[in-house]
């Protein structure tokens, strides 16, 4: 019988991302729910260390494969090698993170392993034995409950969503001996962002602006309380569509849905689309002159005011607490 | 050069979903549908590069009877063909299912490129493109906001959490669309008019020979939880509601 709820951990320039110890943690969960254990997949060059660091999350066995052919990571090699693995140790579960990387890897594994996947996770649960999966359709206009009929029940976990707990394990090691095809595809080049921001999608607080900031160089003051809250600045389709804000930060829709701690909107009216990318957030404030906009019915604070007026004072309030 | 568009058509991003009172699925009767807006950069890169290069851009849709509008729409926009798969047995077809009858349909045809949406705007699944691709045992790119093409291979620009990564793949290769891409065309009135008269096959799973039977299943679908009414800060100028606001997000929410 297939056992074993694996986590496909993330790691990047040889540090683990945060979304891998949140995997870790809702594997752990599922595990104690059915009685069984957590294995990690860890793939990547010069990656051994960092077993220890997942160890302490609550993993039981870690199959690590360090293989210079596993690094940078290629969708080709890490299929190839992640498939092997949950298929020689017939494996119950998989979860993987809903990152970029996640997102494309845990396609190509179910597509490889003839299995069912459901993406983007916002809760997961063992119900009769069998893995439950919710998560947002639509944006999150509507949820869907995802059964599977096939094993691995496969899902990728929303950042953010599932909190990661020190729960200190074995970590066991099993070197994983991977021949890997030589991948079609080749990075050529990695082009960092400086600004130290960290993206959207695992954000903790956003500050966000919309047709009402008026002009791209007005963005600067949702910046400085960005900058206070340690948050990042994001942007409604109308001031992305405006040239204003570059397209990797629109939340909604058709751009990134997410669900930081804190969303502030700023200047944003609401419209359905925007909405269903941002309705998730822990905790929701509207900013805005207009006290009918719709966005304030989704807002736990509204402010109705002139958020020129607004920011700049809500700024230096919050330097002042948290100072 | 062969260019392959796979489309899909989905309720439009200002409608609103009802879900049904048994939780089977959506109230569909309101609805406007659209094409993917993903997809519609996959078929104008499909086209900028048909122009530049020469060649076929084919469209392949799988869907009920209405999703041949928006094979129409892409035939409008300048494509030249279209393959419509479309059976009832399929209308709950999960992301493994769809991509083996799209798979099965392009196996058939001529393809050095293959686009796709990065993700559909209803299911927001994410995962079409990447199972095709293993499906034709091809490299996949998927996030793309740039594509470069160079007679054998391509290189395209795909953004990552705080990075963006250059990479060059040999031809046939899947690529999935991301916003940034293009800007699609509108269709002309003319491009109607033409698209009319161009060819489209239909077929279903049994011409297909693949099986219907999913993987993963939508077992319940459910409205989004409900939020409490929220509070609206008051003050009398600016400053105080700033300061009375940080203070709730401080003590009340507790997130700052």
């Amino acid at each position: 019988m297939a056992k074993g709820v694996f986590v496909i951990a993330e790691q990047r320039d040889g540090a683990l991302r945060k979304v891998s110890f949140e995997l870790a943690s809702a594997a752990r969960k599922l595990a104690d729910q059915s009685g069984d254990e957590v294995c990690a997949i860890l793939l990547g060059s010069g990656i051994e260390g960092l077993a220890t660091e997942l160890a302490k999350f609550g993993v039981d066995k870690i199959f690590v494969g360090d293989n210079a052919a596993l690094e940078p990571y290629v969708t080709e090699a890490h299929a190839q090698v992640t498939a092997k693995i949950l298929k020689d140790n017939d494996a119950a579960i998989a979860l993987f993170g809903a990152s970029v990387q996640g997102k494309d890897l845990s396609a190509r594994v179910a597509a490889k392993l003839a299995g069912g996947l459901a993406t983007d996770c916002t809760d997961v649960k063992i119900d009769g034995g069998k893995l439950i999966c919710t998560r947002p359709m639509y944006a999150g206009k509507c949820f869907g409950e995802v059964a599977f009929n096939t094993t691995p029940a496969m899902a990728s976990l929303r950042p953010n969503v599932f909190a990661a707990v020190e729960n200190a394990k074995a970590g066991a090691v099993t070197k994983v001996d991977v021949a890997v095809d030589a991948p079609k595809s080749k990075v050529l080049e990695v082009q960092k962002d400086t600004s130290g921001k960290v993206d959207l999608t695992e954000a903790n607080i956003i500050v966000s602006g919309g047709r009402g900031m008026k002009g791209p160089d007005e963005y600067k003051i949702l910046e400085e309380l960005a900058d206070v809250l340690k948050g990042t600045v994001g942007a409604s389709r109308a001031a992305v569509d405006a040239g204003w804000r570059p397209q990797k930060d629109q939340v909604g829709q058709t751009g990134k849905v997410v669900s930081p701690n804190l969303y502030i909107a700023c200047g944003i009216s609401g419209a359905i689309q925007h909405l269903a990318g941002m309705s998730s957030s822990k905790c929701i404030v509207a900013i805005n002159k207009d006290a009918e906009a719709p966005i304030f019915t989704k807002a736990d604070f509204g402010v109705v005011d002139d958020l020129f007026k607004v920011i700049p004072e809500l700024t230096s309030a919050c330097k002042k607490l948290m100072a | 050069m062969n260019i392959i568009a796979c489309v899909k058509q989905v309720p439009d991003t200002e409608a609103q979903i009802k879900v049904k009172a048994d939780g089977s699925g959506i109230e569909d009767g309101q609805i406007k549908w659209v094409m993917n807006p993903y997809d519609e950069y996959g078929v104008e890169e499909a086209l900028k590069l048909k122009e530049k290069n020469g060649g076929d851009v084919t469209i392949i849709s799988l869907g009920p009877a209405r999703a041949m509008e928006t094979i129409r729409t892409a035939l409008a926009m300048g494509a030249d063909k279209g393959v419509h798969i479309s059976d009832p047995a399929l209308d709950n077809a999960d992301a493994f299912v769809t991509a083996s009858a799209l798979a099965a349909a392009i196996k058939g045809l001529p393809h050095d490129i293959i686009f796709c949406g990065q993700r559909a705007i209803d299911d927001d699944s994410g995962q079409v493109g990447a199972m095709l691709a293993e499906a034709l045992g091809l490299p996949q790119l998927t996030l793309v906001t740039k594509l470069d093409f160079a007679g054998s291979s391509v290189k395209v620009i795909r953004p990552i959490e705080g990075a963006q990564l250059s990479i060059e793949t040999s031809l046939p290769c899947v690529v999935t669309a991301q916003k940034g891409l293009n800007e699609p065309r509108y269709a002309s009135l003319p491009g109607i008019m033409k698209a009319k008269k161009k060819p489209v096959d239909v077929k279903n799973a049994a011409a297909l020979g693949i099986a219907t039977d999913v993987k993963a299943k939508v077992a319940k679908v459910i409205p989004p939880p409900a939020r409490a009414a929220g509070k609206i800060i008051c003050g009398d100028d600016a400053a105080q509601k700033a300061a009375e606001l940080a203070r709730c997000l401080r003590e009340e929410a507790k997130v700052i």
